[in-house]
């Protein structure tokens, strides 16, 4: 039996230790939220945050992850980031087929948490392991800035009224 | 008949007919009108003939709680359907677009086919087009009565009432229903002979960028694609086909791979081994645990490089039968003896694999009695039928589950997968999720076409086309998918799109095709795939002969747009918006390219930007359509920028390859797709038309394989003929 910690709850899996997360996740715990697209840490589909931290689940093993923190797409919108994220890809319609996405708004909402800024080539550098097949690039470029500037809208009236 | 060709003959036919409707009460309550679409086959046509016979292809039920549900089988692969088909029913129904569901019919082709094709298909950019009058006019005539419910209920006449937000008012009396209060009575009026459609001027709905409705569950891993499927006790498996199509597995070490931890069962097809296990993990392991030898069979030394001497060969000598004249105008021989400058060449396009996100897969669950499927297609009922021929069930025992698609771009059209998960479950007690690995997704796809194209052309002393011909060598992709819907002596209409007619006005025209099929490499639709590849061809010759006259490439493209004023108008704005003819910096170039194809007009310019080691960056891209009256214009426009990072990848990285049998690539390191570090700017400007609406979904890959190469040409002086681009060729030594 592994143990995991995901969103905050403690979850057991009957999985051999190099089981990679991702399938733990989607088969043996039925969150299907995060996608598999190559299993070789070449698309990003997989994305959860480990700590925080973007983490490719397809090549993590469960047994790296003993009393880490894993957040999925299934909980990301209680996250400030996350919320700003998502909110920014419904305004800007990121979406088309959407099964990229899961993936594409973990990557984004830590790129976000960490850097309330994103210039061009920080949003390339977060986000170039993501594929979308269905070419959404140029929205997702789009929304990561509106997000940002959201999120900080959000801060400044939250530090004003602190401040009143 | 093609895909294409069977849209524009059924839009020229039958897009403003009248659909056939039918209204009554539905089941449970509420008022239920029944759409039977016009269109070329299918139970429609039919029931034009005979009333009795009347099958509805969609249904719009409006409850008790006035809730509309849309019931029909258009699937959504990304392309927005979801939204612009309850647009369509709530602007004439003078509903919120909220008050709208979409509910997957299941599959029945007497029921839900799409017009056009006659079964249940979602491919060729047709959903629109297909249902843009038939839906207004169910919205319309539901309006009517409602009205008429309630005028009768008031004792007013209907022509003083009308309806507004799901209510209808008598502005005299003030009195307002809503329409949850008058389906019953409504349900029991006969449906208006007639009914007016609102003018486009008065659209409140249609043409505005009505947020998509499937997307929040996209935003919070809620989303369900056929990957996503569940059942209590299911089963994952995983599979290996023979590495070179044709082969047999003759050996593998079945002990081992049940000795893998979660590996519950072994199961050999005829081509292929599976591992169920109770995970993907445990399938995986397994998998590689069984060690397969297989029979390669008779394509075991097949290469690429063969398969290219041969459509070459079939170019110079077509076999017996395989040649077809697609179009001949005028005389070309006359025209080009006449002429004082020929000029010809020869244009390739290689095999693509479709490499949609979600990978195939199918859950399949086979008792004694039923078949249930679950998985996202773009062909429910041919799922059907072909679970039905392997179980042996009769069709109606066979239910397929349809799931959201993570793309499809004609991958889905397929039923391969479907097959052999209904192969696998046969053998599997309770219910078995096949799941692909990406490497099982790229080398058994089923892959675009190779092309090859023979062009020539004579030119007049101004430098301007007299005669044109054109000899395109391709599989048929038709002839395989709809067996007998090619006669012989005809060409695929596909496989002609965008060759045969042109937006340009040249007097003396050949075009021919010859059916060339592959060995070893099954072929298939691949987002637009015969207009994708003509358009290239096209579009990158026209450039060479402007580049052979000395001529401006737009300019010489204005010349022969006479008779073409739509696409002279997207290619103008298109110039304009992209500042052409604005000096670009040393090793960067613009290229411009214009089509008519899906029923819509695209003009695209890109700028490129070529490195000394000859790798190109494609850094900006205009695009302007005329794809006629838009209904969410957002979703076209999404549409248009999604379809020009899909045509980039294409022609800077994609190609499939075969040596020794096998397809080469496997994963995302060797199949590579643009990412966010290499996405250029893209500027997506509709051009307001009344016309009907074309479709969206390919054009904006169409168009973009040309633009950029002539945009390669604009910056090195050198003319690609080969996709993808060979940045070898491009280094500058
Ligand atoms: S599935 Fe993990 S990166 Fe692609
Ligand atoms: S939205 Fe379809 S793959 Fe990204």
């Amino acid at each position: 039996m592994i143990t995991l910690n995901i969103n905050g709850k403690i979850q057991q899996a009957d999985v051999t230790p190099d089981t990679p997360l991702l399938w733990t996740l989607r088969d043996v715990l039925g969150m299907t939220g995060t996608k598999f697209g190559c299993g070789m840490a070449l698309c990003g589909a997989c994305t959860v945050h480990v700590d925080g931290q973007p983490t490719r689940s397809c090549v993590t093993p469960v047994a790296a992850l003993a009393g880490k923190k894993i957040t999925t797409i299934e909980a990301i919108g209680s996250t400030p980031a996350g919320k700003h994220i998502q909110e920014a890809w419904r305004d800007l319609e990121v979406v088309q087929c959407g099964y990229c996405q899961s993936g594409q708004i973990m990557s984004a909402s830590a790129l976000l948490a960490g850097n309330p800024h994103p210039s061009d080539e920080d949003i390339d550098n977060a986000m170039s392991g993501n594929i979308c097949r269905c070419g959404t690039y140029v929205r997702i470029r789009a929304a990561i800035k509106q997000a940002a500037q959201n999120a900080q809208g959000a801060a400044s009236a939250h530090s004003a009224a602190g401040g009143a | 008949m093609g895909f294409e060709r069977m849209v524009e003959r059924s839009l020229a036919a039958g897009l403003n007919r009248r659909a056939f409707l039918k209204a009554g009460a539905a089941a449970g309550g509420g008022l239920l009108i029944g759409i039977g679409l016009p269109g070329l086959m299918g139970g429609a046509e039919a029931a034009g003939k005979d009333a009795a016979e009347f099958t509805p292809n969609a249904f719009v039920r409006i409850g008790r709680d006035g809730r509309v549900t849309l019931v029909m089988s258009q699937v959504e692969m990304g392309q927005g359907t979801y939204t612009s088909m309850p647009m369509l029913i709530a602007e004439e129904l003078e509903v919120p677009l909220e008050q709208v569901t979409l509910e997957h019919a299941p599959p029945d082709n007497k029921l839900y086919g799409n017009p056009l094709f006659g079964v249940q298909i979602t491919g060729g950019s047709t959903s629109v087009r297909a249902y843009w009058v038939p839906l207004r006019q169910a919205g319309a005539s539901a309006r009517s009565m409602l009205i008429a419910a309630a005028a009768q209920h008031w004792k007013v006449d209907p022509a003083a009432c009308h309806a507004e937000r799901g209510e209808v008012i008598h502005s005299a009396s003030a009195r307002k229903l809503k329409y949850g209060a008058l389906v019953d009575a409504a349900a029991k009026l006969p449906l208006p002979d007639k009914v007016a459609l609102k003018d486009p001027k008065d659209f409140k709905l249609i043409g505005t960028p009505a947020k998509r409705l499937d997307t929040p569950d996209k935003l919070n891993g809620k989303a369900q694609f056929g990957i996503d499927a569940q059942l209590p006790g299911m089963k994952i498996a995983t599979v290996a086909a023979c590495p070179v199509f044709g082969g047999k597995p003759v050996k593998f070490d079945e002990a081992k791979a049940r000795a893998t931890p979660g590996v519950r069962q072994v199961v050999a097809l005829d081509n292929a081994v599976a591992v169920v296990a109770d995970h993907m993990w445990a399938a995986k392991q397994g998998l590689a645990a069984l060690d397969i030898q297989w029979d390669e069979g008779p394509n075991a030394k097949l290469k690429t490089d063969d398969i290219v001497a041969q459509m070459a060969q079939a170019a110079e000598q077509p076999a017996a039968g395989a040649l077809a004249i697609a179009k001949n105008e005028g005389d070309v021989a006359k025209a080009t003896a006449a002429a004082p400058t020929k000029f010809d060449a020869v244009y390739q396009a290689p095999f693509l694999a479709h490499a949609t996100m979600e990978p195939m897969n199918c859950t399949v669950q086979v008792t004694k009695d039923g078949c249930d499927i679950w998985t996202g297609t773009q062909v429910i009922s041919v799922a059907q039928l072909v679970a039905s021929k392997i179980t042996g069930l009769p069709q109606e025992n066979v239910r397929v589950h349809n799931h959201l698609l993570g793309g499809g771009f004609g991958r889905r059209l397929e039923v391969d997968y479907v097959m052999q998960a209904v192969q696998i479950a046969k053998q599997v007690d309770g219910p078995v999720k096949v799941v692909w690995t990406r490497e099982e997704d790229v080398q058994h796809d089923m892959y675009r076409p190779y092309y090859y194209d023979k062009l020539s052309a004579a030119l007049n002393d101004k430098g301007m086309p007299v005669a044109w011909s054109h000899r395109i060598v391709g599989s048929s992709i038709i002839a395989r998918f709809i067996p007998g819907a090619i006669k012989p002596g005809e060409p695929d209409p596909d496989a002609v799109e965008g060759a045969a007619e042109t937006i340009y006005d040249i007097p003396n025209r050949h075009v021919d095709y010859v059916r060339h099929e592959p060995p070893g490499i099954p072929t298939a639709f691949w987002r637009g795939v015969g207009p994708t590849h003509n358009i290239y061809v096209v579009e990158s010759f026209i450039d060479e002969l402007a580049n052979k006259a000395g001529k401006d490439p737009l300019e010489y493209r204005r010349a022969l747009l006479g008779k073409s004023p739509r696409a002279l108008a997207v290619m103008n704005l298109a110039a304009e918006k992209a500042g052409w003819g604005k000096p670009m910096p040393a090793g960067s170039g613009r290229g411009i390219s214009v089509q008519f194809a899906f029923g819509s007009y695209v003009s695209q310019v890109a700028e490129v930007a070529v490195d000394k080691d000859g790798s190109v960056r494609v850094q900006r891209v205009v695009c302007v359509v005329d794809c006629g009256y838009t209904v969410n214009p957002d979703t076209v426009r999404a549409q248009l920028e999604g379809g020009i990072i899909f045509g980039i990848t294409a022609v800077l990285y994609g190609q499939i390859t075969l040596e020794n049998g096998r397809v080469q690539q496997s994963n995302f390191h060797n199949y590579r797709m643009l990412r966010m570090n290499e996405a250029p700017l893209v500027e997506v400007y509709l051009l307001p038309s009344a016309e009907a609406p074309g479709g969206i979904g390919e054009p904006g890959t169409s168009a973009l394989a040309p633009a950029v190469l002539n945009a390669i040409h604009a910056a090195t002086g050198k003319r690609l003929r080969k996709l993808p681009v060979d940045t070898a060729q491009l280094a500058s030594t």
